[in-house]
């Protein structure tokens, strides 16, 4: 099983979530734990895994041949982004827009695009003292384009079977959280009862219902805010797998780097139930496609 | 010559619109003939790259002169790279017939 933890609005504990989460199952089962935040990687100060491989991640930029080139201007025409653009004599690129999709290249009727890879940032991998298979992503600082990294460390986990896998998404809804949420078969949305984390909640749940995900909901920091956000998951029939308390033990321990499961050993079985409900609802929805 | 200017409507009465790659609007204006037209900017509805689609957008219509609040760098890389001149919109207008005014009392700095 894969999941996604997500928010929506940062700093709501996805993290936090996701690390005691990953914690409270092994050694019983074989978790795979992905940080897909690759422009703020932070779930390794909470697991400590050892990292032994690096792997490069890298976008292929199109170079164009001047030579064979007859600016028909079709690569102009094609790419979603304007990462091309004629002017004059001349096909100009735009490397911060490129997404490397290849778009130009497989359109061009000349044969004049050449890819150049360029390294956007690296892939890390390791284990944990606890046994969790690690890996995150880091994109190079000024480099603006972290999908392609997400989707190069969702690659490595395509051929490997562990029992379950958790990536841990960035913050926002932009394109770097639908690639992280894409082919998941639950995403575990954390928010906290306040109103802005009502709003971006809404934001995450579009993105879940148009990607056909099934999904549940943690509260963080009950307590804090108002009621809008249960009213709202109640009158959308949308599931509260899991509550926990705005609590000065809590915030201390977070800060010290230490899990739920250090902080509050009684989360370790809330973790494990909440494990046992998602895979219950992710095998309901299996039955009713 | 022909101007383009970035503008929020589609008259030479609209307001001028300070931004380049996502004006709603780019006045084309022939400076011999006098003669106007609007023209959607695609800019406008792209997700990424407003600033080079609003560019090249520009160049294909033929234009020498683009008006507007500012450019950005990959709207200007591709600008000046097909030799259109940039200019920013003067402190005193605010309609499209200001920024043409100030053009034929040569009072835009080409």
């Amino acid at each position: 099983m894969k999941i996604a933890v997500a928010s929506g609005k940062g700093g709501t504990g996805k993290t936090t979530v996701a690390t005691s989460l990953a914690l409270s199952l092994v050694p019983a089962q074989s978790v795979r734990f992905m940080d897909c935040d690759v422009e703020a990687p932070n779930a390794h100060l909470f697991l400590h895994p050892v990292l032994t491989r690096q792997i490069p991640a890298t976008i292929r930029l199109p170079k164009i041949d001047p030579v064979r080139c007859s600016l028909c201007g079709k690569c102009v025409e094609v790419c979603q982004f304007h990462a091309l653009a004629k002017v004059g004599k001349t096909i100009m690129v735009f490397p911060q827009l490129c997404h490397g999709c290849g778009s130009c290249t497989w359109n061009c009727p000349e044969g004049a695009i050449e890819e150049i890879p360029h390294p956007i940032g690296v892939m890390e991998l390791g284990d944990t003292p606890a046994g969790i298979d690690f890996t995150h992503g880091k994109l190079t600082l000024s480099e603006p384009m972290a999908t392609p990294i997400i989707r190069q460390l969702k690659k490595l986990d395509r051929n490997d079977q562990f029992d379950i896998t958790i990536f841990d998404a960035p913050p926002g809804a932009s394109c770097s959280v639908v690639e992280t949420l894409r082919g998941v078969d639950f995403a575990l949305l954390v928010t906290e009862p306040t109103p802005f984390g009502l709003h971006d909640l809404k934001q995450m749940l579009g993105i879940v219902e148009e990607l056909k995900i099934p999904c549940g909901v943690v509260i963080n920091r009950e307590g804090i805010g108002n009621d809008q956000v249960l009213e709202f998951l109640a009158d959308h029939h949308i599931p509260v797998l899991m509550r926990i308390p705005f609590q000065k033990e809590i915030a201390q321990g977070t800060a010290a780097g230490l899990s739920l499961i250090d902080i509050h050993p009684g989360y370790q079985e809330k973790f494990q139930e909440l494990e046992r409900n998602i895979r219950a609802i992710v095998a309901q929805e299996i039955r009713e496609v | 010559m022909i101007l383009m200017i970035s503008s929020q409507g589609q008259d030479l009465t609209s307001p001028i619109e300070a931004r380049f790659g996502r004006c709603p609007w780019l006045i084309k204006y022939n400076t011999d003939t006098k003669g106007s037209e609007a023209l959607a900017n695609p800019g406008l509805r792209q997700s990424g790259g407003a600033g080079v689609a609003a560019a090249q957008f520009v160049i294909d219509q033929g234009a020498d002169v683009v008006i507007s609040g500012d450019f950005g760098p990959n709207a200007a890389n591709a600008l000046g790279a097909s030799n259109i001149a940039m200019i920013k919109f003067p402190a005193d207008v605010s309609q499209i017939n200001d920024v043409i005014e100030l053009f034929h009392q040569g009072k835009l700095n080409l």
